[in-house]
């Protein structure tokens, strides 16, 4: 495999990183929305959240791609498969962050928000400073666990026409009938990224501690 | 005198288990009523009734003469019980804040006070109980009885007239209790008005302007340490005495 291959494969392993990199924290933003909404006092919103979390959880995100990719131009709307490719993507982990952060939430403890009531804070302001503070760094972990999951993912989206990494790997190795050193080149790079989530979750960590008193 | 918080007739059903069956306890003001009794004898749930973390089932209670009422607004829940301090068995600090974060945070998102005087007052605060110089570590890189006392000085911060204490040396290293008991000795003198929960009868005995004895659900015995402690004794009381605390401590009150 020479240089100019190889550099092909590091552009295509650009594109997996943003796709990643983008559904995630369109994920993490709709996540929040749809936990709040799950953890509401008003019924309907916690069954609109809850049906939201069965669907994009239980459909397979494979499924899901090819849904959206069809669905929304069969509806009249002329999106890229890009766009097609991230929304399925964000909206899939969303769900799961979601239900991640609703977790972080249930573990702040009764005691912590009874010393919010104590001093006066009114539920709002308990929420803000006291229980989402908490519950995310809980749940550093477990995003980070989410992200990896979600950049593996990724490799999906090629069923639509996006060419990340693995699709990369897969038709330079059917070119070059070498298929060995183009996959371990393709590990590799999925390697490089994760090990780069996991310095960033470990440094978050260090940066928000929290271990119950 | 008005005293700092009256029960009537308080009534608390746990499923269908009465924990407190009938309480009528007065509080004196700028005195400390200790409430003590065998564990599920109803005490906390006396006392978190008063914090209004508990919805009783029947009965009053009132504050400084005030009615409060828990099926009251949250605002004026609120309102009531920014005049209450409460301080809990497991110190409850955020674990996110630095001690002087935990003292300052109520007086800047409740009161609104700016940054630097809502930290001035919780510095101010710190150094009463003597944590001055720890006021920037985190709550897990202070002791038991540090965090305890960092409790105290955050519900102090608030100008309450009646702090509540449940059980706050229970889950403290016997070695660190005394700390705690020193800063609320002090605080004693200081005139405030204080509920406390506690098991430790010589802080009892010696601090203690009243003192009420709870057994299922109900207070069996009231009054001066002197009264409740003399001879002979409530044979419940003094069946406690000898169950649940050391043979030290009854002798201290022998």
């Amino acid at each position: 495999m020479d240089g100019k291959l190889f550099l092909l494969m590091v552009k295509a392993a650009g594109v997996t990183a943003v796709c990643s990199v983008l559904a995630i924290a369109i994920g993490i933003a709709i996540g929040i929305v749809v936990c709040g909404a799950t953890l509401a006092r008003p019924k309907p919103l916690q069954i609109a959240a809850r049906l939201y979390v069965s669907f994009f959880r239980g459909v397979p995100l494979l499924v899901q791609l090819l849904l959206f990719y069809n669905l929304l131009p069969a509806v009249g709307l002329n999106i890229s498969s890009f766009f097609a490719a991230e929304l399925a993507l964000s909206l899939c982990t969303s769900a799961y962050q979601a239900e991640t952060l609703r977790g972080g939430f249930l573990s702040v403890s009764t005691g912590l928000k009874e010393a919010a009531d104590m001093v006066g804070m009114t539920l709002w302001q308990r929420f803000r400073r006291v229980e989402a503070p908490i519950a995310l760094r809980l749940t550093i972990p477990a995003i980070v666990n989410e992200a990896i999951s979600i950049l593996h993912a990724s490799a999906l989206v090629s069923v639509i026409g996006v060419v990340e990494l693995t699709k990369t790997a897969g038709e330079i190795a059917a070119s070059n009938y070498d298929p060995l050193p183009v996959y371990a080149c393709a590990g590799l790079l999925y390697l490089i990224m994760t090990y780069v989530i996991q310095l960033l979750g470990l440094a978050a960590e260090r940066r928000f501690p929290v271990r119950s008193a | 005198m008005t005293p700092a918080i009256e029960v009537s007739g308080l009534v608390k059903i746990f499923g269908d288990v009465p924990v407190l069956d009938g309480v009528n306890l007065s509080a004196p003001a700028h005195q400390v009523t200790c409430l003590i009794g065998p564990s599920g004898s109803g005490k906390s749930t006396l006392l978190r009734c008063m914090a209004m973390l508990e919805r009783q089932d029947a009965g009053s209670i009132q504050i400084d003469g005030q009615p409060l009422s828990i099926a009251g607004q949250h605002a004026r829940k609120g309102d009531l019980r920014s005049r209450i301090g409460m301080v809990f068995q497991q110190f409850n600090l955020w674990p996110h804040m630095t001690a002087l974060g935990n003292v300052a945070e109520a007086l800047r998102t409740v009161r609104r006070q700016p940054r630097r005087k809502a930290e001035d007052r919780a510095m101010a605060e710190l150094e009463k109980v003597g944590l001055a110089e720890r006021a920037h570590l985190y709550p897990r890189q202070l002791s038991g009885g540090q965090q305890q006392r960092v409790a105290i000085a955050r519900a102090l911060a608030l100008d309450p007239q009646l702090m509540l204490f449940d059980e706050p040396t229970s889950a403290l290293d016997p070695e660190l209790t005394g700390e705690v008991l020193n800063v609320m000795r002090r605080l004693a003198t200081s005139g405030m008005s204080m509920v406390v929960v506690s098991h430790e009868i010589g802080f009892v005995a010696s601090v203690a302007g009243h003192v009420a004895f709870l057994d299922r659900g109900k207070i069996v015995v009231s009054g001066s340490p002197e009264e409740v402690f003399a001879k002979p004794r409530h044979p419940r009381l003094t069946q406690f005495l000898e169950t649940y605390i050391d043979r030290e401590a009854s002798q201290l009150i022998a």
